[in-house]
């Protein structure tokens, strides 16, 4: 009984030409949103809780995604967090001192985010490729070069900062980390969401003529037609749903009042859409898939995790890939510390401590194998989505911090052992 | 298809390959000469003063027992090792080989015993592994690398059907079409084969060695390492034995017979030098 319905998803899966892992991990989301949604009397799968969640899971989806590759190569990154914490840090640092005196830009001037953001992220590159440099070329395991670097990047901060926090920030750097003003809005969603729509069909149609093209077999019609309905459906539905969360009634009587629009009765209702961490989310999600499917470089990950030693004898410069997944790791790590900064409206010592572990978590969830060559972005982004899931409920349902560790600890070993359990069933 | 060295192999403007291009099979200039190649390991000396030439269109048999030399010596020709002393020349032009892109702008493939595929990807991926097709804008050519490869196993092995699935599901002779196709696609004249059926079944055996004699006639040149002696004699042209860094001989197969070469292999002597005595003792 179990063997043949585990054959039927699978044949499934390769009608549709979907990863079948990917469709698990979707089911489990499913399952833990809905438990959720039934334990808190519907307030899990409200617009408001959804909303919040897309932005908490936002952070370490962008820095996941950088995992799979290091993942993938056979190395791992202990790190990010640190990376992270140094590199928010530094451009607080940027947009409140180096640049208001050193470049004499006021806080609030229309480059000074830029700047900084173009700063941190060289930062990042810079500090990733060294630990990168130091892995591949100088041969010392990624483990020990990302746990000193651990070590050294909290470290600086520490010494640096004093144990100050740094705040306010730039008003425009603040948008980076979502609110109500740093979200899309209703029109904007919908305009977005609806070029997603074409861009999806447009992909899918394109895909199977030039497969048809070369007399390759193709999906069935219905599943192209199931698929393209299912990713359609999803985009409109985020969208949806990010528009029916209105901005705070204070917050929006206050804009009301600004712009001199009479308040109608029951209050001023502002859809506030899509937030700006989201769309960095997506921004990152569309480059590291294309980098990590479309590109030689992703083959040449892959090729490397697979088999470490083909990749030599084809030509591949190893060394150089592993490097360069660092540095883009490394970048990565300062997206996510400009988004928490932004955030927190603020840059504390502490920022992103232990993020490394919900990250190396959210890729190994979303079907990143520690043995190398095996994981997808997409994969990472919803592992993501399901630890801050969890967490997120586990809030919901008042289960103190300790507790929540707990179980997502039990659930990350529970999935990966589930994971290796299904696979030498199919092999 | 005739045997003349696939011009991209050499640049053009060396003189020595076009005429060495232009002679007949067996009495061309050799495709490969190894002279003198010297190889050691802190004092062992793995490869020691071997020279040896390959033929377009033969196969020459490398055999030997373990520890011989035999893949030592066709690291050398791949470039995965660098020899400590000697000369290589492709088409009679000397050639310096430091790392297997080198070996393959030479027109030389290798085709490893351990199978150098990435188990996690799909044939085409493997087929084109470091020499992606790219498009426009650097993109990966999916769809043109599984055509290419999809017209490579028409020829090859037409059975071959698993163009989407990781290589690691694959049955031994599946992958090592794989392997072979990979050498075909970049238009090797020179193929160092190591062990090539060691892992396969009878059925597959059989396809690999009708393969090979598929390729003999394109004019490809071939190294066939092989500890089984059976397909060496099967397939080779020549047959080259290693004993302990050195080449004992190197025959003609239809000049020999098996036990002549067994007793080469084992007892490190040049068949002439053995003795009746010695022949009857390996019994």
């Amino acid at each position: 009984m179990q063997p043949r319905q585990r054959r039927s998803v699978g044949g499934f899966s390769r009608v549709i030409d979907v990863d079948t892992r990917l469709i698990g991990l979707i089911f489990g989301l499913a399952v833990i949103w809905i438990g959720f949604n039934i334990a808190s009397d519907g307030t899990f799968l409200s617009a408001r809780n959804l909303w919040n969640l897309s932005v908490q899971s936002a952070s370490i989806a962008i820095m996941a995604t950088g995992m799979v590759l290091i993942i993938v190569s056979r190395n791992i990154d202990l790190s990010v967090g640190a990376l992270l914490g140094f590199t928010g840090y530094t451009m607080a640092m940027a947009q409140t001192q180096w640049i208001p005196q050193g470049l004499g830009l006021g806080l609030d001037h229309p480059l000074t985010w830029v700047i900084t953001l173009a700063f941190g992220l060289v930062l990042g590159a810079i500090l990733g490729g060294i630990q990168g440099f130091v892995i591949a070329y100088g041969g010392v395991p990624s483990f020990i070069v990302t746990l000193g670097g651990l070590l050294v990047w909290r470290g600086l901060i520490f010494q640096y900062a004093q144990g100050q926090t740094i705040a306010p920030l730039d008003p425009t750097f603040r948008l980076l980390g979502g609110g109500p003003q740093g979200s899309l809005g209703e029109f904007g969603s919908w305009a977005l969401g609806a070029l997603a729509c074409v861009a999806i069909v447009i992909g899918l149609l394109y895909n199977r003529r030039r497969r048809a093209s070369y007399g390759f077999p193709v999906r069935p019609i219905w599943a192209l037609v199931l698929l393209g309905a299912v990713a359609i459906t999803v985009v409109l539905g985020g969208v949806w749903v990010a528009n029916s969360y209105p901005w705070p009634g204070a917050l929006a009587a206050q804009f009301a009042e600004r712009n001199n629009i009479p308040i109608p009765p029951g209050g001023l209702v502002i859809p506030t859409g899509i937030a700006y961490p989201v769309l960095i989310m997506i921004a990152v999600t569309i480059v590291m898939t294309h980098l990590a499917e479309r590109r030689r470089f992703g083959r040449n990950v892959y090729a490397i995790g697979g088999n470490p030693v083909a990749a030599v004898l084809s030509g591949i410069n190893t060394r150089r890939t592993v490097m360069l997944t660092f540095a883009v790791m490394g970048i990565l790590a300062a997206v996510s510390g400009a988004v928490q900064t932004a955030r927190l409206n603020a840059a504390v010592t502490g920022l992103g401590v232990q993020n490394e572990l919900d990250v190396i978590s959210a890729a190994v969830i979303g079907g990143t194998s520690f043995s190398g060559g095996i994981g997808t972005i997409p994969g990472a982004i919803l592992g993501a989505v399901v630890m801050q899931s969890l967490r997120s409920g586990m809030v919901l349902m008042r289960v103190d911090s300790p507790m929540q560790d707990i179980v997502v600890g039990i659930v990350l070993v529970a999935a990966v052992g589930l994971d290796a359990l299904l696979r030498r069933r199919t092999t | 298809m005739t045997a003349v060295p696939d011009p991209s192999a050499t640049p053009s403007s060396a003189p020595a390959s076009a005429s060495g291009g232009a002679a007949a099979a067996t009495h061309a200039t050799p495709m490969v000469e190894l002279v003198d190649i010297r190889v050691s390991f802190g004092g062992v000396h793995a490869v020691d003063g071997v020279s040896l030439d390959l033929y377009p269109g033969e196969v020459m048999g490398l055999v030997g027992g373990n520890g011989a030399g035999k893949s030592t010596l066709m690291r050398v020709l791949s470039g995965a090792q660098s020899p400590d002393a000697g000369e290589i020349r492709i088409n009679g032009r000397r050639v310096s080989i430091h790392n297997p892109r080198d070996a393959r702008t030479h027109g030389i493939e290798t085709i490893y015993q351990t199978l150098a595929l990435a188990d996690n990807l799909d044939a085409p991926a493997n087929v084109f592994l470091g020499r992606e097709k790219v498009s426009g804008f650097g993109t990966l050519d999916d769809a043109a690398m599984e055509s290419a490869t999809r017209e490579l196993m028409e020829r090859l092995n037409p059975r071959f059907k698993n163009f989407k699935t990781a290589v690691a599901s694959l049955s031994g002779g599946q992958r090592q079409s794989v392997a072979i196709a990979r050498a075909i696609e970049f238009n090797a004249t020179i193929l160092i084969m190591d062990e090539p059926t060691a892992a396969l079944g009878p059925a597959e055996t059989a396809q690999v060695r009708e393969l090979i004699r598929q390729l003999k006639a394109d004019g490809i040149g071939i190294f066939l390492i092989s500890h089984d002696i059976h397909d060496v004699f099967d397939l080779s042209d020549r047959i080259s034995v290693m004993h302990h860094g050195e080449i004992v001989g190197t025959v003609k197969r239809t000049d020999v017979t098996t036990d002549q070469v067994l007793a080469m292999i084992i007892l490190g002597k040049p068949p002439d030098e053995v003795t009746s005595e010695e022949l009857a003792s390996l019994h």
